[in-house]
């Protein structure tokens, strides 16, 4: 089964499927506000105003936005050019934010050069460990990653609720968080000015890595391969179609996990309940408009960040709930995966 | 006797726990059944709840329950035209309907209560004893004290029992779910009862939403399901695709559930958390065993 497009002979048609799946999502969006009674140019001028309006609106909330939507776009990616579905990047997303407060209120005295990789990759770490259990469920009994990763979701926000009331809960004792990280565990700026920070490089540059690893590696091609069909790279080849996926779900999940650690580390400095407003499901749309190649998901990544920060800006000043916006993602992964289907049907004909 | 009052209102607990995570998971057998995994269940769910709590509010608990319906088979409707009309992949339609649910009945949320939310102004079901038997110790209060909501899904049991085993319809689905070519071959309408049996699914979905507003909670909130349609796809499996079989898992997590209230009660050291996590943890365990051991219908999700 197909999730994305494949692309076709004309870079325009592939764009013009991507853009139309957009303009659809912000259509549907209207379309709903208009039929909801809200009025329609003042809540699109408000998206657009939160997104574009200003160069804070750009660097401080979409650029920030588009980061740990691209992070986890990549991570869906990963898993699913192996055939794997990852729908529990919020839970690792969680696990790893937990793991970075932990590691950032313990590095004490160290300087940023030694703090942060600690940080970053504690929140790696937690991620793929999380993920490990799909992983062996999938491996040992033969459990869909699809169902297991999404009920480890729950178990992941009953555990950042236990944790931000015990164990990391900050001195006082008397709010849900934990306490912030020192100074030198957090990312830098870029700008000045601006709550852009240092994340939105590493997104650019994990993207970068994966591009070059799907495509010229050999790792990669036989990712590609069991992606393809598990059976046909298992008779073609000597591909080990359970190990290659087990490691590209690990990644996958260590993404998602350095997703959580770049939030709480660049952005919020502590952990709090409900971190993530359902990045983990927001990247899924991401990955999918990005027709599950990294330089898409990195485009797709910041669009959506627009997006969601013109749904914060919409809730400011139209009185509009920002999880409004979840209707254009849905929209955009339905046209998705049907383009995808349809675009199957004519190049191999009708099944 | 105090042992005994704690037992029954465990027991009683159990079953109110287990009642929407039944009626999802009765349709969803009947969906998996006709080879459609549908996770779009949880989005049909919250729009049930939604809709629930509007049609309670304007025409009474039965109103709501009427609406909650149609919701539900709306949803699921939209999932079956991508999924098996358009034939794209089921598990991402499923998890975009859900997506898409959840903002839309978020909003949907705002515009019918305004920024107060719903409150607890909604008219409920009550819980209606049956007279003699609601008296049998523990028994009665699990099972013969409950709101209508339970004895529907008590009914529904036996309703697609018989549907799915006694019945041409039955057969047919069955066999789409086996192997939709050689379903095809036989002359079976495949994408049609395919369809039918995910808007059937997409109704008992919209049932236990109502039952979630009308006879639990009593009033709207958002993302309210809290991943219970993901839990009655567990329970799905470990029943075995069999309505019976679903009864028993979902009172077993039912029980798992209501665990957390006694201990709340007897005033526990152990974090609620744990409690809350239990019922997914419990889920995963017993996918783990079950999956291996049985397998489902052969052309399931392709």
């Amino acid at each position: 089964m197909r999730l994305a497009p494949p692309s076709s002979n004309s870079r325009w048609r592939d764009v013009g499927v991507t853009a139309g799946a957009f303009g659809l999502g912000l259509l549907f969006l209207a379309l709903f506000l208009l039929v909801a009674g809200f009025d329609v140019p003042l809540a699109l001028g408000a998206l657009w105003r939160g997104a574009f309006g200003s160069w804070y609106a750009l660097t401080s909330a979409t650029l920030v936005r588009a980061t740990p939507l691209i992070l986890l776009g990549l991570a869906f990616t990963l898993g699913s050019r192996g055939g794997a579905l990852n729908i529990g990047m919020e839970g690792q997303f969680a696990l790893g934010a937990m793991a970075a407060a932990w590691m950032g209120t313990h590095t004490g005295a160290l300087p940023g050069v030694v703090a942060l990789p600690m940080v970053l990759g504690a929140g790696m770490a937690a991620g793929a460990l999380w993920m490990a259990v799909p992983v062996l469920l999938r491996l040992r009994f033969g459990v869909t990653e699809v169902i297991s990763t999404l009920l480890l979701n729950f178990v992941a926000e009953a555990a950042v609720s236990y944790a931000v009331t015990g164990p990391l809960q900050e001195p006082s004792g008397i709010y849900p968080q934990s306490a912030s990280l020192t100074m030198a565990a957090r990312l830098p700026k870029l700008l000045p000015m601006s709550r852009l920070h240092l994340g939105l490089l590493i997104a650019f540059a994990v993207a970068v890595v994966m591009a070059v690893v799907l495509k010229r590696s050999r790792w990669g091609f036989e990712l590609r391969a069991v992606g393809a069909g598990p059976r046909v790279a298992e008779v073609s080849g000597r591909i080990r179609a359970g190990r290659l996926l087990a490691v590209a779900l690990l990644i996958s999940g260590a993404l998602a996990g350095l997703g959580g650690a770049v939030e709480v580390s660049g952005v919020s400095y502590a952990l709090y309940l409900n971190l993530s407003p359902g990045f983990g499901f927001t990247a899924i749309a991401v990955a999918l408009l990005g027709r599950l190649r990294p330089g898409g998901v990195v485009v797709a990544g910041l669009l959506f960040g627009a997006l969601e920060a013109g749904a914060g800006g919409m809730q400011r000043d139209a009185a509009i709930p920002a999880v409004a916006v979840q209707v254009v993602q849905a929209v955009v992964i339905l046209t998705m995966v049907v383009a995808a289907n349809s675009g199957q049907r004519t190049a191999n004909g009708n099944d | 006797m105090i042992e005994l009052a704690l037992i029954s209102g465990f027991a009683a607990a159990s079953v109110r726990v287990a009642t929407p995570l039944l009626l999802a998971a009765i349709g969803e057998t009947i969906t998996e059944k006709s080879g459609v995994l549908n996770l779009g269940i949880e989005g049909a769910m919250l729009a049930g709840a939604l809709a629930a709590a509007v049609g309670a509010i304007s025409l009474g608990p039965l109103g709501g329950v009427a609406f909650a319906v149609a919701a539900g088979m709306a949803t699921s409707a939209i999932f079956a035209a991508v999924a098996v009309g358009a034939r794209a992949d089921q598990i991402i339609t499923g998890t975009a309907v859900t997506l898409g649910m959840t903002g839309l009945t978020g909003l949907g949320a705002r515009l019918a209560f305004g920024d107060a939310g719903a409150g607890l102004t909604i008219p409920t079901l009550p819980v209606l004893p049956i007279p003699g038997l609601a008296a049998i110790p523990v028994i009665g209060p699990a099972f013969f004290s409950q709101s209508v909501m339970s004895y529907v899904a008590f009914a529904a049991i036996a309703w697609a029992t018989w549907l799915l085993f006694r019945t041409r319809w039955g057969l047919e689905v069955r066999a789409a779910g086996e192997s939709a070519a050689a379903a095809r071959a036989m002359g079976v309408p495949v994408t049609r009862r395919r369809v039918v049996a995910t808007v059937i699914g997409g109704a008992f979905a919209g049932l236990a939403g109502a039952t979630l507003v009308l006879s639990q909670v009593g009033t709207f909130t958002e993302k309210m399901t809290a991943g219970r349609g993901f839990i009655a796809i567990a329970i799905v499996v470990l029943g075995r695709w069999h309505p019976i079989g679903a009864g028993l898992a979902a009172l077993l997590f039912g029980a798992a559930t209501a665990l957390q209230y006694t201990f709340q009660a007897s005033g526990s050291a152990v974090p609620y958390q744990l409690f809350q996590a239990l019922p997914y943890l419990l889920a995963l365990a017993v996918l783990a065993v079950a999956v291996g051991r049985e397998k489902g219908p052969a052309g399931l999700a392709k």
